[in-house]
């Protein structure tokens, strides 16, 4: 019966039409942002390098004395480290845990910060005293100590176990943030709107306090990332996770180690997976930027 | 029309500030039958909005009751407090912080209609929602179903927040100040389609203003209940109140309503208070709050008895002594005699 209502004299079935017409979330960025969508083009190529190039990059990881500080050849576009091992291989195949652990660092930090901070908010009493405690207390705690603390007792050497301590020890500045956004959004008129017309807490929280800082949440997200790249990097650099596997993290390390810095011969061991992570962090700060205008109704204008 | 559909009993609210308790509302009581216009009048600070956020169910009554339909909204089940919940609405003074500034119009105001599950499918409650447009004179519809907030002028923005309150089919809307901050020039279409959401389908409304010509233009078939500083000075009907007015403040009110024709303009009664400046909350007149600043004080008796609600006949009610034994002897409650040496006083300050 819906086709009978859709007859053109009717004034409210174009209004029907308008509203199912409306733009795709991604069309607007493109077209919005070009910063944004060349950052988007940048995490896009760095992706696929790292995830999907490492079928198509074959070779083998092997110490291979003849080859030391070798040169770049169309084989292998970077040389070769100071044991003898491809870099290009190194720099395809070492971005995977890095960039997995730091999503997964993040994610967690994320989700523990909105979800812990929105709530103390919105239920408040003891429930926020105790949140507000234990984020002072998780906030005195320095990560890197506490890593090179748990280094001693504990073999850290699973990616996963690495991101839920990044994770673990990255939430409480968000969590405070969020409570006090959620806090002032709360007392908004078109909150109380939403109370009377009895919507319920759920849709309340995610559907009129959340989106409001959907692109607050966004930017801390990648900022989380860049904190869990950065932390993870420290620690291989400080030797205090176990250097098994390629890793970009472990590439500096040992490029450090075998003094990079003083032979022109091995910079390229060094600076290929600086590079690389500085790509990384450009392109999530670029896609965040932009994400905050997607976000913001105000620049969403035809 | 026997059982009032809400019914305000004795409210009192107060606050603790730092200063030291204030009492926002003292004692207000009043019924509001199915259908009514009441009006509730004021200056800032007369606890016109606590009221109005009490009846909305927004705030707990220090002392008192809120009955709907007879129940007190605060004793009510989960059930029954729903039910109430979804039949009275409140509608903001601010057209700006209303609606949520991330969502479109037509997000707006499907929410609650998919949530209540008041339409089925999207298509449906777009349907819905061209139509509460169209209600609320926002025609064609297409041309703010998509729209942001931002988008559209402060009447607008409104005419969306009283199309949302009426996605539930509320019986009653409160409507706090929902005119004040819209352009003059808008103000009268916005009240037209306020009536006519009380004419045709009888919504009940408490409207709060602190403008006695928006009272005259949207309240003439209804009530009035004139506050100050918490308390209810006068109750009437609009044409008596408005025209005939007893109690000073309500005089001052009154005179100070915009005439368009300057010889009734200047013919018109003029009433000069002794002082413009509203009570301090935290330190409140002794005896009848209004005696700083009212004419025809008497000295003795309205700075150390605080006079109570008098009904005077017609329906009217006044909060005032001077008034109330002038009309037990014989007068009409308005040729009263102005307490002339404070007058002399204060004449010579200006």
């Amino acid at each position: 019966m819906a086709e009978a209502t859709l007859n053109t004299s009717d004034p409210t079935a174009a209004a029907v039409e308008v509203e199912m017409r409306k733009k795709s979330f991604w069309r607007v960025f493109v077209e919005r942002n070009k910063a944004g969508a060349f950052g988007i083009f940048l995490l896009t190529v760095i992706l696929l390098l790292t995830f999907i190039g490492p079928f198509f990059v074959h070779g083998e990881n092997r110490t291979n004395v003849s080859l030391i500080y070798g040169g770049p050849s169309w084989a292998h576009p970077l040389g070769f480290d100071h044991s003898g091992r491809d870099i290009w291989y190194q720099i395809v195949h070492g971005g995977r845990s890095v960039i997995l652990v730091a999503f997964l660092a993040a994610l967690m930090a994320t989700a523990i910060g909105v979800i812990l901070g929105s709530l103390a908010a919105m239920i408040g009493g003891k429930f926020d005293v105790a949140m507000l405690t234990i984020s002072d207390v998780v906030l005195t705690v320095p990560t890197i100590i506490l890593l090179a603390v748990l280094a001693a007792f504990v073999r850290l050497n699973s990616p996963v176990q690495l991101a839920l301590i990044l994770g673990a020890t990255g939430w409480p500045v968000l969590l405070l943030a969020i409570r006090s956004q959620v806090l002032s959004l709360k007392e908004r008129e078109y909150v109380e709107a939403a109370r009377m017309l009895d919507l319920g807490m759920p849709r309340i929280l995610f559907r009129e306090v959340l989106p409001n800082m959907a692109s607050y949440i966004l930017i801390n997200f990648v900022f989380n990332m860049r904190g869990a790249v950065y932390g993870q990097v420290a620690l291989y650099f400080l030797g205090l996770v176990s250097l098994s596997g390629v890793n970009w993290g472990i590439m500096i390390q040992e490029a450090f180690r075998r003094g990079a810095v003083f032979l022109p011969a091995s910079m390229m061991g060094l600076v290929a997976p600086i590079f690389m992570i500085v790509m990384l962090m450009w392109s999530l700060i670029l896609v965040a930027r932009s994400l905050e205008d997607v976000f913001n109704p105000r620049l969403r204008e035809p | 029309m026997n059982e009032p559909l809400m019914s305000l009993q004795n409210l009192t609210r107060t606050f603790d500030t730092r200063g030291g308790r204030i009492v926002a509302v003292d004692n207000v009581s009043f019924d509001l039958h199915k259908g009514d216009i009441l009006c509730l009048v004021g200056e800032s600070g007369s606890g016109k909005t606590t009221v109005a956020r009490m009846a909305g169910g927004m705030l707990k009554p220090s002392l008192g009751k809120v009955l709907f339909e007879g129940r007190d909204i605060n004793a009510m089940g989960k059930d029954d407090f729903k039910s109430y919940r979804q039949a009275v609405q409140i509608i903001h003074q601010d057209p700006y912080a209303s609606l949520n500034p991330v969502q479109t119009i037509g997000e707006i105001i499907r929410a609650p209609l998919l949530h209540h599950k008041l339409v089925k499918g999207r298509r449906e409650a777009t349907q819905r929602v061209a139509e509460l447009l169209e209600l609320v004179d926002l025609s064609p519809a297409e041309n703010y179903i998509g729209k942001y907030p931002h988008q559209l002028s402060g009447g607008q923005r409104q005419r969306v927040s009283i199309a949302r309150a009426m996605t539930l089919n509320p019986r009653m809307i409160i409507a706090d100040e929902a005119v004040s901050m819209v352009d003059v020039s808008t103000r009268v279409s916005l009240l037209n389609t306020m009536l006519k959401l009380s004419n045709e389908l009888g919504v009940t409304f408490m409207f709060i203003t602190h403008d006695l010509s928006v009272v005259k233009y949207f309240g003439w078939e209804g009530r009035v209940g004139v506050m100050y500083v918490g308390k209810l000075v006068e109750r009437g009907r609009t044409p008596n109140l408005i025209g005939r007015s007893l109690h000073p403040y309500t005089r001052a009110l009154a005179a100070a309503i915009p005439e368009a024709d300057p010889d009734l303009t200047r013919s018109k009664e003029k009433l000069q208070l002794r002082s413009l400046d509203i009570p301090n909350l935290n330190a409140l007149p002794s005896g009848c709050v209004f005696h700083p600043r009212c004419p025809y004080w008497v000295e003795g008796l309205c700075d150390v008895k605080s006079p109570p609600l008098v009904d005077v006949g017609n329906g009217r009610e006044v909060a005032c002594h001077v008034v109330v034994r002038n009309i037990q002897e014989g007068g009409n409650g308005r040729d009263l005699a102005p307490t002339s040496e404070e007058l002399r006083t204060s004449s010579a300050a200006d």
